[in-house]
């Protein structure tokens, strides 16, 4: 039997997951109603002043994103974990980073992407000025990828335990932090008329970052968490 | 010499060793702190423009320099466990944590007992106490992982990994902070050249670095030398120091 490409093997796992998540569909959804539902509860909460509104909506907008990242993450190795693949995935041919990437990455096509898509209908609602909200969309699409890039390395160490969810958090979001900082400043910043590229190269940074180093980390805590 | 090292490696060794250093770590310690204690709270001049209210840095700072220190010595034991295999290592990353994490918090309660006088507020969300507080977060997490995962050794290399993600992570969030809002006074110790510390405030300070340093030093091989026999329980040496027949 010879073995598929690295490529051919990135896009077949790839594939998989996109299509078993397809079939899934309303998965796919809680996440999205968990964000809407979060950055809702704010204005009962604080009150719904607009100006007040406006000021606090990217610190808002940004926190629930990353809650939202955080609890979808479980998903991720979860039922490979429990039907036994990634333990196939651990003993196949290919390096176990690039089988890590694959799925990450469509982890985020399932869960991030969406959030960018409802991103701008919370922008409204928080009265964030247009050039606000595309700074929003750039910070995200920038930012949600990090957050299931350094997640992955999370669930990974707790992939076994019976009670992984809080400890998840309890590593993961931690982080999160940089993340959270640059975005949220990045989309302030642009609601003031002030210059964001330098919040922009530094999330980019972040992202590249992770995105070579992570699937490293993870494969290597997979491969603890399943000895 | 060599020898030395590689007797270190095996469990029933290093407790004896440890047993060995322990006391005389003690002993070096309480002199030094006792030495430090004097000279910062007795001898150092008042500063003059904080008064005797500063004199809380001396464990303050100390402190927290500690909790990075642990944490960079977490990591590497962590990661030489990880590459070498070693048990012993393991052992010294997993018994920091706490230690690392008892410093963190002490560094937070010393410093916001100087800052209520200093900056008015018990708490300010200033870059250096975030990150700190961040820090303490980190440790709290590697304790949290080390203690869910049943198997020890599991456990130990998971939080390995852990700490070293943290490490690459810290300067990350460390500047990501400090860029976001900062407050706090620069440092005055590590300027090369003439430090803008008085002389006569810095050697205590120093003094008591190094004593916090032997402290956790002690304290480590205590830990380590429990969570040995813990790990070893079923191995010979140990039913034979506890005289089970």
């Amino acid at each position: 039997m010879n073995t598929p490409s690295l490529s051919r093997a990135f896009a077949l796992l790839l594939w998989r997951d996109l299509l078993l998540a397809y079939r899934r569909r309303t998965e796919m959804i809680n996440p999205l109603l968990f964000f809407v539902l979060v950055t809702t509860l704010f204005p009962l909460g604080i009150g719904a002043d607009p100006a007040l509104l406006r000021q606090v909506a990217p610190g808002i907008i940004w926190v629930a994103a990353l809650l939202a990242a955080m609890l979808s993450l479980d998903s991720v190795f979860r039922s490979d974990f429990e039907d036994g693949s990634l333990e196939q995935f651990l003993i196949s041919a290919q390096p176990l980073s690039i089988l890590v990437l694959a799925k990450v990455v469509a982890h985020w096509l399932i869960t991030g992407l969406p959030l960018l898509i409802v991103a701008p209908l919370l922008g409204l609602l928080l009265d964030l000025p247009a050039a606000s909200i595309s700074t929003l969309l750039v910070t995200l699409a920038l930012g949600t990828p990090v957050l299931s890039m350094i997640g992955a390395i999370g669930v990974a160490l707790t992939v076994g335990l019976h009670r992984g969810g809080v400890i998840l958090s309890l590593l993961v979001l931690p982080l999160y932090i940089p993340v959270l900082i640059f975005a949220a400043n990045a989309v302030e910043s642009a609601g003031a008329g002030l210059p964001i590229v330098a919040h922009l190269s530094l999330l980019t940074a972040l992202l590249v970052l992770s995105t070579s180093l992570s699937p490293l980390a993870t494969a290597a805590a997979l491969k603890i968490s399943l000895s | 010499m060599l020898r030395f090292f590689h007797q270190l490696g095996s469990p029933k060794h290093f407790y004896r060793i440890a047993g060995r250093w322990i006391p005389w770590l003690a002993a070096a310690c309480a002199a030094l702190m006792l030495i430090g204690l004097y000279q910062g709270m007795v001898v150092a001049p008042p500063d003059y423009q904080q008064g005797d209210s500063y004199r809380i840095m001396f464990i303050h700072v100390p402190s927290a320099w500690m909790s990075l220190f642990i944490y960079i010595v977490m990591a590497v034991a962590g990661a030489i466990g990880l590459i070498w295999h070693m048990k012993l290592a393991e052992v010294i990353a997993i018994s920091s944590a706490p230690i690392g994490a008892s410093f963190t918090f002490l560094a937070l309660v010393t410093g916001s007992i100087w800052g209520k006088p200093m900056w008015g507020a018990w708490w300010v969300w200033d870059a250096r106490l975030t990150s700190e507080l961040i820090l303490l977060f980190l440790y709290l997490g590697v304790m949290a992982l080390y203690s869910a995962v049943e198997d020890k050794r599991t456990a130990a290399r998971a939080t390995a990994i852990l700490a070293i993600v943290g490490v690459v992570n810290i300067p990350i969030i460390h500047y990501s902070v400090e860029w976001w809002n900062t407050l706090h006074q620069g440092p005055t110790v590590t300027k090369f050249g003439a430090p803008s510390i008085d002389l006569r405030m810095l050697i205590p300070l120093l003094v008591m670095a190094v004593a916090f340093k032997l402290f956790y030093a002690m304290v480590v091989l205590m830990r380590a030398r429990v969570e040995v026999l813990q790990r070893e329980r079923n191995a010979q040496w140990v039913r034979e120091l506890v005289d089970i027949s």
